[in-house]
């Protein structure tokens, strides 16, 4: 364990343009745009199904099927792929954020649309009696009261973006993962280990920046909820493990 | 793909978990293979290419055929890896190069000829393993570049980079960033600067891909690589014998170096040459053949199996 504390405390290390906080940054970064991209795909489409009950059955089965791919073989397929196609380094950059948005989008769909799924039907009917349209329903209603579950796909997402953004490294890119893959190569399991657990260090903050900002997003008249919420996200949100 | 997934994992996992333990040595075994009193089984390795995996299973068909047990554990991974577990035991046999075996082993290795390559080898090589003979086949890393950039530049040898390197991308395998082999021994021995490198995979598609899409100028490409031919790249001649001379060469533990392992293992070198091993290297990279096939194929029209 030393020499994987070592290579952390080493101030050397941190600095410059291959340094722990750019590689922090980058991975940030992938992360970001990834999750982004997902959530714009992911939340609406997770919203439709779950409000119109159509197209459930193609939809999901086509997103879990994805969820089996295995993503480094993807990633190269993409890279060989889509690289001809494109100039400079956005030819790895685009690959690396596809082949993560693939990864990233199932989770954000499901609790989405199980989200709205599992929504009291006699609220909804009472929100209707009301006289509200279809759309009030979903935005006044449905998505507030489906909350707990949209941020739990998401953070299931961004857990899963976090720790697979290692493997853009494998391409050139930059993130995390070039520690890695560098410490593989030369053999310097200081920096392999003392680069995962950075991995797991990030995903686990950010992890905790979502509950803050679940906590705040998510109305107080939910929380007792949270128990039934649970079990509802073991089952519809599968552990990415 | 599934299974290069599967060793990386692996070996982060076995990295997290045994670096717990403060030993030196985490993804080593503790003991040597405790059947190492019997000579007349082998455990091959290679190093994760194709060449090399095609060459461990011509000396592992060239074994089997003088019948010697033998056990292959292909693709591992670069010299880092592999070199401990030839150390340790976990492997026995190792298809090599002589200079970049040399200069892996001693940094300042004299590789500029074959003679002072093969010497500086011997000199080299721990206690506990052999070179037997080298081959003639030679498989030299290189700096290539494409058709069109050569032309731009007037580039023939890695001397004419110099002056325009501050404006090209190199790219390499990882390891290149701080080998002597790699970026750090390019600037001593021809004071070349690149704007950038780029880690690669090992002179693999990614590294074609980059070089022929221009998001790296120049490229660590094997002299064998069929690629080279197919896309009209150009590899600079190494005025300064930087990248030296890589004969191939089987690296053995000494314990195994049985005269009945030494004389299948030399019979094979003494037929292999570079043209011989670029053609056999073309039909598993390029007509996809089966490198076990291939090897055997080779063997038999050789008498030597």
């Amino acid at each position: 364990m030393s020499f994987v504390w070592e290579w952390l405390t080493n101030p050397a290390y941190w600095q410059g343009s291959d340094g722990i906080w750019v590689r922090l940054a980058e991975h940030l970064g992938y992360a970001a745009i990834t999750l982004v991209v997902a959530a714009a795909i992911g939340i609406p489409l997770g919203l439709w199904i779950g409000h119109t009950g159509r197209g459930r059955l193609a939809v999901v089965n086509l997103a879990n099927g994805v969820r089996s791919v295995p993503t480094l073989g993807l990633l190269f397929v993409a890279v060989l792929v889509l690289g001809p196609l494109l100039a400079g380094d956005i030819a790895f950059l685009v690959p690396a954020i596809f082949v993560l948005v693939v990864l990233a989008v199932p989770p954000i769909l499901a609790g989405a649309y199980a989200g709205i799924e599992s929504v009291d039907p006699s609220a909804r009917d009472a929100a209707r009696g009301m006289g509200m349209s279809s759309w009030q329903v979903l935005w006044r209603v449905e998505v507030p009261c489906a909350l707990p579950l949209i941020f739990s796909g998401l953070r299931s997402s961004t857990l899963q973006v976090i720790a697979t953004a290692t493997l853009t490294a494998s391409i050139s890119l930059g993130g995390l993962g070039r520690f890695l893959i560098d410490g593989q190569a030369y053999r310097d399991y200081g920096q392999m280990a003392g680069g995962a657990v950075l991995v797991a260090a990030l995903a686990m903050a950010v992890d905790l920046v979502f509950a803050v900002v679940q906590r705040i997003a998510v109305s107080p008249g939910l929380v007792p909820v949270r128990t039934s919420r649970r079990s509802a996200r073991t089952r519809l949100v599968p552990n990415p493990a | 793909m599934m299974k290069k997934k599967l060793a990386f994992g692996v070996a982060i996992a076995a990295a997290l978990v045994l670096s717990a333990c403060s030993s030196g040595n985490p993804l080593g075994s503790t003991s040597p293979n405790p059947s190492g009193a019997s000579a007349t089984s082998i455990t091959v390795g290679s190093a994760n290419f194709p060449e090399n995996e095609l060459l461990a299973d011509i000396y592992a068909g060239a074994l089997t055929a003088k019948g010697v047990t033998v056990t292959k554990k292909l693709n591992i991974a670069s010299r880092e890896t592999y070199v401990p577990a030839l150390k340790n035991g976990e492997i026995d046999l190792i298809p090599e190069y002589t200079g970049a075996f040399s200069k892996y082993l001693n940094p300042d290795a004299d590789i500029s000829t074959e003679a002072a390559a093969l010497a500086s080898l011997k000199a080299a090589l721990p206690d506990t393993l052999t070179a037997l003979e080298p081959a003639s086949a030679q498989d030299k890393d290189s700096i290539t570049v494409t058709r069109a950039t050569a032309t731009q530049y007037n580039l023939t040898t890695i001397d004419d980079l110099v002056p325009v390197a501050k404006d090209l991308v190199l790219g390499g395998p990882p390891e290149w960033k701080n080998r002597s082999y790699g970026v750090p021994g390019l600037k001593k021995t021809y004071g070349l600067s690149f704007k950038d490198f780029k880690a690669l995979d090992t002179a693999g598609p990614l590294t074609v891909q980059a070089l022929k899409n221009g998001q790296v100028q120049a490229a660590n490409l094997f002299t064998t690589d069929p690629a080279i031919k197919a896309n009209d790249f150009v590899s600079l001649t190494d005025t300064k014998s930087f990248f030296g001379a890589q004969n191939v060469i089987p690296v053995l533990t000494k314990t195994k170096a049985t005269p009945e392992v030494t004389a299948a293992l030399n019979a094979v070198s003494a037929k292999l040459d570079t043209d011989t091993l670029a053609t056999l290297v073309t039909k598993v990279v390029v007509d996809k053949q089966d490198a076990a096939t291939v090897a055997s194929d080779w063997l038999k029209a050789n008498g030597l199996s």
